[in-house]
């Protein structure tokens, strides 16, 4: 199961969740030097929130604000949910 | 009050961020038709998430919603508990749809223990435009919204410059506002490239009596923002009308420059006062 949200514009991220033995995080970003540890906590707590377990989540970071990196892995996880 | 309402995609992250710095009266924060259908979900995510988290928000804020009665309607409406929107945009709204509203509205607040959402009414068909005075006295309603877009398709006819096609339309919502103490709320210009066109079209509009004026690009708030204020003068010459009718409260009708002023001329410099104040002009 997999689940895509987002775009590569200015501002946005584009994530990819899909299932997988276990919970593992890829972060690039263009502003990943300042900012890599929130993002990944972004990321961590909305999982959490959520109780997603074993995926591995692929975000390609422009510069998203927090709620905007949210928002689109919560999208995703409601398309890989769907994706059967 | 409002002078000027912009449109943001509820879907995009760049303008949301900026949302709180443009000169907007209020922000439209649109799931419906700036927002393609597999994209509605995404949408509504963000501008949830922009509402709850964001220390600073504009100073008004309107959520257009889609159609009530169709898909996404009760999800976009799943906002309000967020207690940030200000407003609902209703797209096509006619007396069914006031109705159906309502009373969806009566329930939900009820069961979630809201607050009355107070509404704008979109009215972008031929039977939204005959049927508004059946619906305009609505508790719920604050303004009326031409969508002149929509409304054209529906006529099968074409927007011009000049807007004649649209002057019934502008003109029945503009009563209708005054007669119900609502706001009227004119149609986008869509050219947003011709500053010289905007003013054209926001004087024209204003002087036929519409109050505010949707934008669709924030370079166009600044020439929407200064045709729907008071103007200096018009400041100056309503401090003055109210300064001589205090000192002399009983005396109903007196002169100035050279004119009669009584009571409705007394009534309209108290509004030109009050809609100083209120955008900060004074």
């Amino acid at each position: 199961m997999k689940g895509i949200a987002g775009s590569k514009e200015s501002n946005d991220c584009l994530i990819t969740i899909e299932t997988s033995e276990k919970t593992k995080i890829e972060i690039q970003s263009i502003v990943g030097a300042f900012f890599y540890e929130q993002i990944l906590k972004t990321i961590e707590d909305t999982l959490t929130e959520n109780r997603i377990k074993n995926v591995l989540v692929k975000i390609e970071d422009r510069g998203a604000l927090d709620y905007t990196i949210k928002s689109r892995l919560l999208t995703a996880i409601e398309r890989m949910k769907e994706d059967v | 009050m409002f002078r000027s309402l912009l449109f943001i995609p509820g879907n995009n992250p760049s303008m949301l961020q900026n949302a709180d710095v443009f000169s907007a009266d209020a922000i439209i924060f649109d799931l419906e038709d700036a927002i393609s259908i597999n994209e509605k979900t995404n949408a509504r995510n963000l501008v949830k998430n922009y509402l709850t988290t964001s220390s600073v928000l504009p100073k008004q804020v309107v959520l257009r919603v889609n159609a009530y009665g169709g898909n996404w309607f009760e999800k976009d409406i799943e906002l309000l508990k967020t207690g940030k929107v200000d407003y609902l945009l209703i797209p096509k709204m006619d007396k069914l749809t006031m109705e159906g509203i309502d009373r969806f509205l009566n329930h939900y607040e009820t069961t979630n223990h809201l607050p009355e959402t107070k509404l704008i009414a979109l009215i972008e068909t031929s039977r939204g435009v005959l049927e508004l005075p059946d619906f305009a006295q609505n508790k719920r309603l604050v303004a009326l919204f031409l969508g002149a877009e929509d409304l054209t398709s529906d006529l099968e006819i074409k927007r011009s410059e000049s807007g004649d096609e649209i002057f019934y339309a502008r003109s029945k919502i503009i009563y209708t506002s005054a007669a119900n103490h609502l706001v009227a709320i004119d149609t986008p210009y869509t050219n947003i490239n011709s500053s010289e066109g905007l003013l054209k079209d926001c004087t024209y509009a204003m002087s036929i009596g519409m109050k505010a004026k949707a934008c669709i690009h924030p370079n166009q708030l600044e020439i929407v923002n200064k045709v729907f204020s008071p103007s200096e003068d018009e400041i100056k010459w309503a401090l003055a009308i109210i300064e001589i009718h205090e000192t002399k409260p009983n005396v109903g009708a007196f002169q100035f420059q050279g004119k009669m002023i009584d009571k409705p001329i007394i009534d309209r410099a108290k509004k030109i006062v009050e809609k100083a104040k209120k955008f900060k002009l004074l």
